[in-house]
């Protein structure tokens, strides 16, 4: 591969480019992981180790709320979105029926439009259309977040799921039925076998999406139903504190976590492949 | 001779194109059936009628005295291997196999059993373990056959079994599907568009020519009295003269041929009265030729009078197979005729050259008179 333009791992210009990229896109990151650390008050001066933050952090009531309440939303709008947007991927991909190219194509609608046009929708939605219920109690008062959320990522699923199924052999459910499998057990024991690699990754798409949505979430959430990015919102606006960083962290520890989930389960499914 | 499968008057449309047209078959229990014909002839379409996963929009099918017409593919008592093998990816060999026993029901210890017992059969002992991707297309194939046999069904769907495989490997396993069947004694119902294939393995077979039957019989009777040009045509190479009757007894027949200026002698009566015009089919195999260099006088064909049965012609090609030759002859109205030679000594194919004139024939019980 010598001298191949697009191996920029090779010549020092390139290389000077590849560094400085990388370096705008994590060195803010590694200052704010850095600081969460920081003895000090002040977010800019390094006054040495600890782990002050953190413990300010644990006991910081409204924000673990935030979190949990984040937690759930993200929970429950994955699961909603896997089961609507496989159904709707097995059903564009099986049935011909009037407004399928319609419904295939708007599918992808709630991905186009600007999230701040979904919130104002969701906003008004829920107010006049649907009011959802207040004072319910804990784990309901979240409904109308993982209904908004729920619709706006089961998109994802049925695209990805809607992609995966194009490389799918009809002749193997054929051969499920034809060995004593009904349809509901042939689509259980062959296609969704076929889909694992697509339900995970949307799956894993959904749960980051949900967990660190801020536009739609902020008009959607009343005073008792605060995610995680709404509150840390919150409490930026007020001063930038290290606790603020701390929280950020462990966001982002939380994300690598369940990114590296994600790539290990897909290598260990797709060394089959299917 | 009771039949297994009996299929009547099924007609199959699929919009506006008749798949399968007014087929009416009976299939009798132990056969190795084959349907036969062009892609795109509705053979597989009656196939996957057969398995299910069509209904006809006319018609009946009774499997082992059972009207199967409307039950899906699941409740019938047949089992398909298909083209692309279509076995499971996440599932091992063993997991194939075991499938349909498992939704069956049929407990661990028995599923295992029977799992080992069809794999031995088709030799695939010690490889039950394998993921399908770790295994040779003949290996998928046998694995695809071992899944369809496990349940025991009564009959064996089979779609164009051996057409993913190379030449040596499709001979392999033609030998190997046969003794299967033969061994087993189940009914085999095969589609495959390669003649070689249904007359090496079926012990009948169906022509079909836009979704009818066009002829049913045993590869013999295909080969040898093909009913109209279309199955002379499609089963092996021939040589068709179009010709008029001249005379119709009962053991003998005198057919002129005007294209070619002579007549032909059948040493049987037509058996098609009142046919004008009809055509002779002479296989290749059957033509003999004769050396014409030098004025050689034309030969006398055995069981005709002399003159008939005998065109002048010149070698233009020659393909030299081993085991035969065969000859492109150029008839003086400038016809192409094919004329096969088996090189029966070691000096066989020297006997003709290329550009050389000859006298080529056949006997007065070579030729099948056609009507279609």
């Amino acid at each position: 591969m010598r001298g191949d333009p697009l191996d920029y791992g090779r010549c020092w210009p390139l290389r000077l480019l590849l560094a400085a990229t990388l370096a705008f896109l994590y060195l803010p990151l590694v200052v704010l992981v850095a600081f969460s650390f920081n003895a000090g008050r002040r977010v800019t001066v390094w006054r040495g180790f600890s782990l002050e933050w953190y413990e300010r952090l644990v006991r910081n009531p409204e924000l673990l709320a935030a979190l949990g309440n984040s937690l759930v939303v993200a929970s429950f709008a994955t699961l909603l979105s896997l089961l609507l947007g496989t159904l709707a991927a097995l059903a564009l991909w099986r049935f011909r029926f009037p407004g399928r190219i319609g419904l295939e194509r708007g599918l992808a609608l709630p991905i186009l439009v600007p999230e701040i046009c979904l919130g104002v929708a969701f906003l008004v939605f829920f107010a006049r259309v649907v009011p959802w219920p207040t004072g319910l109690p804990w784990p309901l008062s979240l409904g109308a977040i993982v209904l908004a959320h729920t619709s706006f990522l089961f998109p994802f699923v049925a695209i990805l799921v809607r992609a995966r199924l194009e490389s799918f052999n009809p002749e193997l459910e054929e051969a499920a039925r034809d060995l004593g499998a009904g349809t509901w057990r042939a689509l259980q024991d062959v296609v969704l076998p076929h889909l694992k690699p697509a339900l995970l990754a949307s799956a894993l798409l959904a749960f980051t999406l949900s967990l660190d949505d801020f536009v739609i979430t902020f008009f959607t959430a009343g005073p008792d139903t605060v995610t995680f990015p709404v509150k840390v919102y919150a409490m930026v606006r007020f001063s930038v504190t290290p606790e603020v960083n701390a929280v950020s962290t462990l966001l982002l520890a939380l994300t690598a976590l369940l990114a590296w989930v994600g790539v290990r389960l897909q290598a260990r499914l797709g060394g089959r492949p299917s | 001779m009771s039949a297994l499968i009996e299929i009547e008057g099924v007609t199959k449309r699929f919009g506006a194109i008749v798949a399968v047209d007014d087929v009416t078959l009976n299939i009798a229990e132990g056969e190795f059936f084959a349907l036969l014909g062009p892609s795109g002839c509705g053979k597989t379409t009656l196939l996957r009628l057969l398995a299910g996963f069509e209904t006809p929009n006319v018609g009946r099918i009774r499997i082992d005295g059972r009207d199967q017409t409307r039950v899906p593919p699941h409740r019938r008592p047949v089992n398909m291997v298909f083209q692309s093998y279509a076995l499971f990816p996440h599932l091992s060999v063993r997991g194939n196999v075991e499938y349909g026993l498992k939704v069956a029901g049929v407990p661990p210890a028995e599923r295992r059993r029977r799992v080992d017992e069809v794999l031995a059969l088709v030799q695939l002992e010690g490889l039950a373990d394998r993921m399908p991707d770790q295994l040779s297309g003949g290996q998928r194939q046998r694995v695809a056959l071992a899944r369809a046999l496990v349940k025991r069904p009564r009959v064996v769907l089979l779609d164009e079994p051996l057409s993913a495989l190379d030449a040596k490997l499709r001979e392999e396993l033609r030998f190997e599907l046969s003794r299967l069947q033969h061994h087993l004694g189940l009914t085999f119902v095969m589609v495959t568009h390669d003649q070689d294939e249904a007359l090496a393995l079926a012990t009948r077979c169906a022509v079909m020519h836009r979704g009818a039957l066009v002829q049913v019989g045993t590869p013999a009777e295909l080969y040898e009295f093909p009913a109209s040009r279309l199955v002379a045509e499609f089963i092996g190479a021939v040589n068709l003269f179009e010709g008029r009757v001249i005379t119709d007894a009962p053991d003998h027949a005198v057919i002129d041929l005007p294209g070619e200026g002579i007549r032909a002698w059948l040493d049987h009566g037509t058996g098609l009265p009142g046919v004008p015009r009809l055509w002779l089919a002479v296989r290749p195999e059957k033509m003999e030729l004769h050396k014409r260099a030098g004025g050689r006088p034309a030969p006398r064909m055995e069981g005709t009078p002399p003159g008939h049965n005998v065109l002048a012609g010149t070698i233009r090609e020659i393909a030299y197979l081993g085991s035969e030759s065969v000859f492109d002859v150029e008839l003086e109205t400038g016809r192409r005729v094919r004329v096969i030679r088996p090189n029966l000594t070691h000096w066989d194919q020297e006997d003709f050259g290329r550009d050389e004139p000859v006298w080529l024939g056949w006997h007065a019980e070579a030729a099948v008179v056609l009507a279609r």
